[in-house]
């Protein structure tokens, strides 16, 4: 004995009580709203179901058999993952809004709802999986008596015999283990958070317990990958196995392509996958980083499949022990007893899980599409009103699950031996690849038809037990096998290995082209020839186009007339009171009706009630329960188009009221805008206004006290009189000047000025402006340069405004000089584009705040003295006047080394510049 | 953006299945070894690596 058999069995019992800890959990924080499950990585962790005990244990055995075949397996769901964004996300969206929980539902729902095609994918569902199951029962209990049984590995065959009775009560105390597990909710959902979060604890430790072996292996027998390949190159006959041909066989790349097809179809099919996949499928967007994470688990599990079988081979020597049994046997012999204990745990989370979520899935398939339909047809059932059914549909699933372990347990006992682990596994994958052409073009066809899926999934099924699970069974030695060698009734056409002569492929693959090509042309060309019911049009719709229909404007393909009693009456059959209660709820809160009783049962409520109970029952019972509670009318093809019409009419409108209500907010935007320039306009406005009240009212101020003196003092001096009058003259100037630039200014801003535009000699300019006012100069004693080239190319532009610009920068500057030694000097320079004048002082200098503000109205810096003489508008009007004519004005100055004004010309002038300075001084 | 993911993962398909199909798998199908370690066998981890990582940059990079 390697180790005692109570302690194993309560070891196991353990393990399974602490997965049932974890799942009790998950489902009481679930039931709080604080889901354990909403993670990426625990939906990752979760679709690694994938991985059963025949990977776990049968991996190794096909390993040390057909050398790097065990992986094609693993490569197809990687390839399928690639695509899982695009396809699985669709399979997920639609199960989402339509309460698809099954397969057998995704597809009949797909077809019209149709319990003809849910019974049939069930049945072919049941029949297939039952080897898979039936696998994982012979994985445990193999395993089990290895680990128990007598230390020497090469009698572990025989002595697994004695224990397969026990296998029996293995199964049953596993069925009742997923009764309390999956079906113990009082409420009816279809999402199980406790299992997954089991399923996935349980993914931790089968892919920890085969890493561990896997280096105890590498590293603790042998010194390492390179020692281990070392001695098996060595070794032809185990060399071979690392090389694609290791056999003779002919199509081997058809049977590799075979493999690869089948596990990518698998993955998506399997009602395991479909589950934690789809149906347990938390948030959508979870899907983005377990598509990798998923086929990176596969990676790290599939790392040491080589070196364990390598090892096996050399350590016990070929065919002297089970190689489907090397994880366990190779610890065992080394003595290491606590590793092999572990690694059995491994596999037994690796068969358990694949059991658990398998058989859920399933009974949920056979109570709704097989029992479910055979209990509507009796008027019995039907027509009894009222009454809580929930209890009824637990108790089905319950049997189904117990049924479906023993039909397992009955194929294992009867024909367990007869194969390998991983052979059964593959026809399994390849019953349930005859899904794959129904629900993928479901997706994405709408011209696929009831009837061309029924013709195919028949013809597929019939042609998979023809040429694989009948023979399967013959070779198991239950029916004569005389069929296989000469055909049936000596039709040696029909010979099942070798359908109509097809011969040269392995059975896998030969069963796989003939079942999968019938299935395929089947479904196509009859779905070419018939044409599809109203409510299989409104399905293919719906679930074609999934993806544009969220939101709330999705046809609603029903009419009639309903009473809300008897929808309330329906719901509580078969989702309980209280479900029943929160779905009308909630739909009353939806259309903000004040109570259900104020509900109208329209066709939005019945279609609520109907998906609500195809959560419960499966689409199809759902749509006959329905239609027997409601006063249906029927529903044809113009039907379906007229309702499509209105909702996309319907989406139409929303969608132009919301373009509307965008501009109307975008306008509503500008207008805002607008009125906050017009406000900054109109204080600019006021500001301007005060200022040139303010600057007339100071020379009025003094006119006005000079004639009061004179009027009152009528013996004034003449020569008092004789002043006063010439201030008064002064200021007089000085009061037109100012109304002369302020009405100047408001003409140019306003963009009536005239402009008298002409080809504009710059130097003629200049040489005129200087001679005007160098007689001024000479009196204050100042120097005034002018450094001009000579031949300046014409500029258009008005002659008498520029040199009322350069008149305004000589005499400002001819103020800040100071006297007698004032110096100014006039620079002209002409470029290609241009020409650029500049008038430098040698004044005080202006400082860095200052010149930001000097060219703004009234605003005048430097000495107070200075102001009397200006107005403060001789600069802005000068700038108005550059821009006007697309050039730029400039002031640079350092404080104490005089300032520079400089404007620059330009001899194109852009349209479109001049516009916009144009638009520049309207608006100042 | 959602368009341009789903393009390329579709091309990315199509690599894969290339890569794992004949004539590219018959070509690490020869009898030499790399680092001790069989050729085949390696060929095929390696590409299959690659192919996880490529998977994982083109899911996780981009919009969140």
């Amino acid at each position: 004995m390697n180790l005692p058999i109570g302690l194993v069995v309560a070891i196991s019992f353990a393990y399974l009580a602490l997965l049932f800890g974890i799942a009790w959990y998950g489902d009481r924080r679930a039931r709080q709203g604080r889901s354990i499950i909403s993670s990426p990585w625990v939906y990752a962790l979760s679709i690694a179901v994938y991985c059963t005990a025949w990977t776990y244990f049968g991996s190794v055995g096909r390993a040390s058999v057909e050398g790097v075949w065990f992986l094609p397996i693993y490569l197809g769901p990687m390839l399928a993952m690639i695509l899982a964004w695009v396809v699985v996300r669709k399979m997920i969206r639609i199960a989402k809004t339509y309460r698809i929980t099954s397969v057998a539902d995704f597809i009949a729902s797909r077809y019209g709802k149709n319990p003809v095609i849910a019974g049939l994918v069930t049945l072919i569902t049941v029949v297939g999986i039952v080897p898979y199951i039936a696998l994982q029962l012979k994985a445990i209990s193999a395993g089990f008596g290895l680990l128990t049984g007598p230390s020497d590995p090469t009698l572990t065959e025989a002595s697994v015999t004695w224990w397969q009775d026990s296998t029996l009560y293995m199964a049953l105390a596993l069925a009742g283990f997923i009764i309390l597990f999956g079906t113990r909710h009082l409420d009816m959902t279809e999402r199980h958070e406790g299992m997954v979060a089991a399923i996935a604890f349980e993914s931790i430790i089968k892919l920890v317990a085969f890493l561990a072996v896997g280096l105890f292996v590498t590293y603790g027998m042998f010194n390492g990958l390179g020692d281990l390949f070392g001695r098996a190159l060595n070794d032809p006959a185990i060399a071979q196995l690392m090389r694609f041909d290791h056999g003779a066989t002919p199509h081997l790349y058809s049977q590799w392509f075979a493999l690869i097809l089948l596990a990518m179809l698998s993955v998506l099919f399997l009602p395991r996958q479909f589950q934690v996949m789809v149906v347990e499928n938390v948030d959508e967007r979870h899907l983005k980083r377990a598509a990798w994470v998923f086929p990176l688990y596969l990676f790290l599990i599939n790392l040491f499949v080589l070196p364990i079988a390598i090892a096996g081979l050399i350590h016990f020597g070929p065919g002297q022990a089970n190689p489907d049994l090397f994880v366990l046997s190779l610890p065992l012999a080394e003595g290491a007893r606590w590793l092999a204990l572990f690694v059995f745990i491994g596999g037994l989370s690796a068969a358990t899980g694949m059991v658990i979520v398998e058989s859920i899935a399933v009974s949920t398939m056979i109570c709704n599409d097989l029992v479910m339909p055979a209990l509507l047809k009796t008027r019995r059932f039907r027509h009894r009103r009222g009454g809580d059914l929930t209890r009824l549909l637990k108790s089905i699933r319950r049997l189904a699950i117990v049924g479906l372990l023993l039909l397992g347990y009955l194929y294992f006992f009867l024909a367990g031996d007869a194969y390998a682990l991983v052979s059964i596994g593959l026809i399994s994958f390849a019953a349930v690849a005859q899904f794959a052409p129904a629900a993928l073009a479901g997706m994405y066809w709408k011209g696929a038809t009831s009837a061309g899926v029924l013709t195919g999934l028949a013809i597929g099924f019939g042609l998979w037990v023809w040429t694989l699970m009948l023979p399967s069974i013959a070779k198991s030695g239950w029916i004569a096998t005389g069929f296989l060698d000469h055909g049936p009734f000596g039709l040696a056409l029909l010979k099942p290995e070798q359908f109509l002569g097809l011969s040269g492929l392995d059975p896998l693959t030969h069963s796989l082209f003939w079942s999968l090509a019938g299935n395929l042309i089947a479904f196509v060309v009859v779905s070419f020839y018939t044409r599809p019911g109203a409510r299989e049009a409104s399905q293919a719709l719906l679930f074609v186009d999934v993806f544009d229909r969220s939101g709330g404007s999705e046809p609603v393909f029903w009419q009639g007339q309903a009473r809300v009693d008897d929808l309330v009456k329906l719901s509580e059959r078969f989702l309980g009171p209280d479900a029943a209660r929160r779905l009308f709820a909630e739909h009353a809160a939806d259309l903000g009706a004040s109570s259900i009783a104020a509900l109208e049962a329209d066709a939005r409520l019945v279609q609520r009630v109907e998906t609500r109970l195809a959560g419960a029952i499966g689409s199809a019972s759902a749509r006959v329960m329905v239609a027997s509670a409601v006063d249906e009318e029927p529903l044809e093809i113009d039907d379906v188009m007229r309702i499509l019409e209105e909702a996309s009419q319907l989406r139409a409108y929303s969608q132009a009221l919301e373009d509307k209500s965008r501009s109307l907010e975008q306008a509503t935007e500008k207008l805002k805008r607008a009125n906050e320039q017009l406000k900054s306009l109109d204080r600019l406005k006021d500001d301007f206004m005060s200022s040139v009240t303010h600057e007339l009212r100071t020379p009025l101020t003094s006119i006005r006290a000079l004639t009061e003196m004179m009027r009152d003092d009528p013996d004034m001096p003449t020569e008092q009189r004789q002043e006063f009058l010439g201030i008064m003259v002064a200021e007089s100037e000085r009061l037109s000047r100012l109304v002369g630039q302020v009405l100047d200014l408001a003409r140019i801003e306003a963009g009536h000025a005239e402009w008298h535009n002409s080809d504009v000699d710059m130097q003629a300019v200049v040489t005129q402006a200087v001679g005007s006012i160098s007689s001024r100069f000479e009196d204050k004693g100042a120097v005034l340069e002018v450094r001009a080239g000579s031949h300046f190319k014409p500029i258009r532009a008005d002659a008498d405004r520029l040199i009322q610009v350069l008149l305004n920068l000589l005499s400002n500057a001819l103020k800040v000089i100071p006297a007698n030694c004032g110096r100014v000097v006039v620079d002209v320079v002409e470029d290609d584009d241009g020409v650029t004048v500049e008038v430098a002082d040698n004044g005080p200098g202006i400082s860095l705040e200052e010149q930001a503000e000097v060219f703004d109205k009234f605003r005048q810096v430097g000495d107070r003295d200075q102001h009397r003489e200006g107005t403060g508008l001789g600069l802005p009007i000068s700038r108005q006047i550059i821009e006007h004519f697309g050039g730029r004005m400039w002031v640079e100055s350092e404080p104490g080394h005089g300032a520079t004004f400089g404007f620059y010309l330009p001899r194109k002038q852009k349209d479109d510049s001049r516009a916009e300075t144009q638009r520049l001084g309207e608006r100042q | 953006m959602k368009r341009a993911r789903s393009s390329r993962l579709v091309a990315l398909f199509c690599l894969g299945w290339l890569l794992f199909s004949f004539p590219v798998l018959s070509l690490w199908d020869r009898d030499v070894s790399l680092f001790g370690l069989p050729l085949f066998p390696l060929a095929l981890f390696l590409l299959w690596a690659a192919l996880i990582i490529a998977l994982a940059w083109l899911m996780e990079r981009g919009e969140s």
